[in-house]
């Protein structure tokens, strides 16, 4: 099951730039939220401060808190951990160009010391089926590496890697930029699917995007959180006019 | 307005024309360049298989060479020595190489150390190779009081991390930063990620420096002369002076002996195929089980 999300007093910095200033929020569990902005808004930043990816940059630092479910990320738990509780898909497809689809789905268990054969192939199984990427693969698992395979397929495959450790919390920053449309409608579709057992949080700078797949919306500008509602709401009756603006095309 | 398509369809065919000389210029030296390369190459390998060839019998990889004035004899002492000598300075010099191009590329960015490692593997790399016998000399033979094939296993060693170093920072630097970023967000430790993803993907890269330094050194002669010394003998142990190929290729080539001339140059074919076949065998051993990108 997914977990819920709250940021309080989050602020996050790169070298001296100020990127996120005083964000608070509620994610709530088992829904996907989309967040919008435009270029630079600090929408990635924020996603990575989820799961403490931000701070693998040396130069790059957050204050603030952040609960899943019950744990305080950034005080109760080693970022390794966390990371491993909250999965991450990027927004260019970057399967493991060595590894076969089979390691690829498998490699976050199997490179964190898991070895039982019979259990990893009842996982591939299950997170490639959830991906929607079982039937189009299932004969090539162990033959084609990951970077082999079509780009939409890679994404997806991408998505089964990140599943296959079990998540609470799935991040995805622009999943479907990068790709075409018939590809991105398959990875639509399947956050529509995975949100009754993941909490999805996704990055767009597709609106369409945001209103077809997303219970909430988020809109963030200039580094903080402008308006934060139910996603009907942002688009037919933002309460902010900075997002009325956004929405209605009139800058960024 | 009227005449300026006929215009740009000129300049446009003019341009091709241009394009294309320059295109069919540039292909052809190429070409020219890699001929310059690969005649030099063959020629010397022709040369050898000419002149070693018909010194190559079953004596030769069997007995140990005969003393002056007698025929026959042949080099299985030094062929063994060579595979011992080099065989340790790869068990000891890859792994320091990897492992201190792994600390340049993955944690040694912007760091004082890091950049004291490239400078010292850089300089080491000019470092004439008689320089590195004399070191081994100094640090190891000086000390025990006589010669090894340990000492000139260290010596060669030495020779070879500063390439495989390099090599390994290298290639481990075209690894996309995606990849890694892949790892970490699926909570594998960095070190894993390092190990079974980074390195993982630069291996060809890495492999490919290490043959090259491996071959590099197996035809050094002067590290060895302070060393590994040279033995008319049969040894295996690594504390004796041992033979190698490259020292008893000097010594009978500067001989004043017609057949020790003929043996020298058997001796230089067999050191090239040996060097031919270690890094075919590493490129099958190392393609076994690799599965190709699509990109």
């Amino acid at each position: 099951m997914g977990a819920d999300i709250r940021v309080e007093n989050l602020n996050a910095w790169y070298g001296q730039t100020h990127t996120l200033k005083d964000i608070n929020l509620h994610i709530p569990a088992n829904h996907a939220t989309a967040l919008i902005g435009p270029s630079g808004c600090g929408k990635s930043t924020f996603v990575r401060c989820l799961n403490r990816m931000h701070e693998t940059n040396p130069i790059a630092r957050a204050e603030g808190t952040v609960r899943i479910g019950d744990i305080d990320i950034y005080k109760d738990a080693a970022p390794v951990e966390i990371r491993r509780r909250i999965g991450m898909v990027f927004q260019r497809p970057n399967p493991f160009p060595t590894m076969s689809i089979y390691d690829n789905v498998a490699s976050g268990l199997k490179l964190n010391g898991f070895r039982n054969k019979r259990v990893l192939d009842e996982v591939v199984e299950r997170s490639l089926k959830s991906a929607a990427l079982w039937d189009e693969v299932k004969d090539d698992l162990k033959k084609k590496s990951g970077a082999s395979i079509s780009g939409g397929q890679q994404q997806r495959l991408c998505i089964a890697r990140a599943l296959a450790v079990d998540p609470e919390v799935l991040l995805m920053d622009e999943p479907a930029s990068a790709l075409d449309p018939v590809s991105t409608a398959k990875i639509e579709d399947l956050i529509f699917q995975l949100k009754s057992q993941y909490t999805i949080v996704i990055v767009t700078h597709n609106m369409q995007q945001a209103a077809r797949v997303a219970e909430h919306t988020g809109f963030f500008l200039t580094g903080t959180l402008v308006e934060f509602d139910k996603t009907h709401k942002i688009f037919t009756n933002p309460s902010d006019k900075r997002t009325e603006d956004y929405i209605t095309g009139r800058f960024g | 307005m009227g005449s300026l398509p006929i215009r740009s369809a000129n300049f446009e065919r003019l341009n091709k024309a241009r394009r294309t000389v320059t295109d069919h210029f540039v292909t052809g030296l190429a070409i020219l360049s890699t001929i310059v390369v690969l005649v030099p190459l063959v020629a010397i390998l022709g040369y050898l298989i000419y002149k070693g060839a018909s010194s190559l019998n079953f004596a030769f990889f069997t007995h140990i060479p005969a003393p002056v004035g007698e025929q026959g004899g042949g080099m299985s002492n030094a062929i063994v020595g060579s595979g011992v000598v080099l065989g340790l300075a790869s068990l000891l010099g890859i792994p320091v190489g990897i492992g201190a191009g792994v600390y340049l590329a993955e944690y040694g960015q912007g760091r004082l150390l890091g950049n004291i490692i490239r400078f010292t593997a850089d300089v080491l790399n000019g470092v004439p190779s008689i320089v590195m016998g004399m070191a081994a000399f100094a640090l190891i033979v000086a000390k025990q009081q006589h010669y090894s094939a340990f000492a000139g296993g260290v010596a060669l060693a030495i020779m070879m991390v500063p390439t495989i170093t390099r090599t390994t920072e290298e290639m481990l630097a075209t690894v996309p930063h995606a990849i890694r970023e892949a790892a970490l967000g699926l909570g594998i430790p960095k070190w894993r990620t390092v190990l079974s993803v980074s390195l993982r993907t630069a291996s060809p890269g890495i492999i490919t420096g290490c043959m090259l330094a491996f071959a590099r050194v197996a035809g050094e002669t002067a590290p060895l002369i302070f060393t590994a010394f040279g033995n008319e003998f049969w040894s295996f142990s690594l504390k004796e002076p041992i033979a190698a190929l490259p020292l008893e290729i000097y010594k009978y080539a500067i001989s004043p002996y017609d057949e020790w001339h003929r043996l020298a140059w058997g001796g230089a074919l067999v050191l090239i195929a040996m060097i031919m076949v270690s890094v075919t065998l590493v490129r099958i051993f190392a393609n076994r089980g690799v599965l190709k990108g699509g990109h």
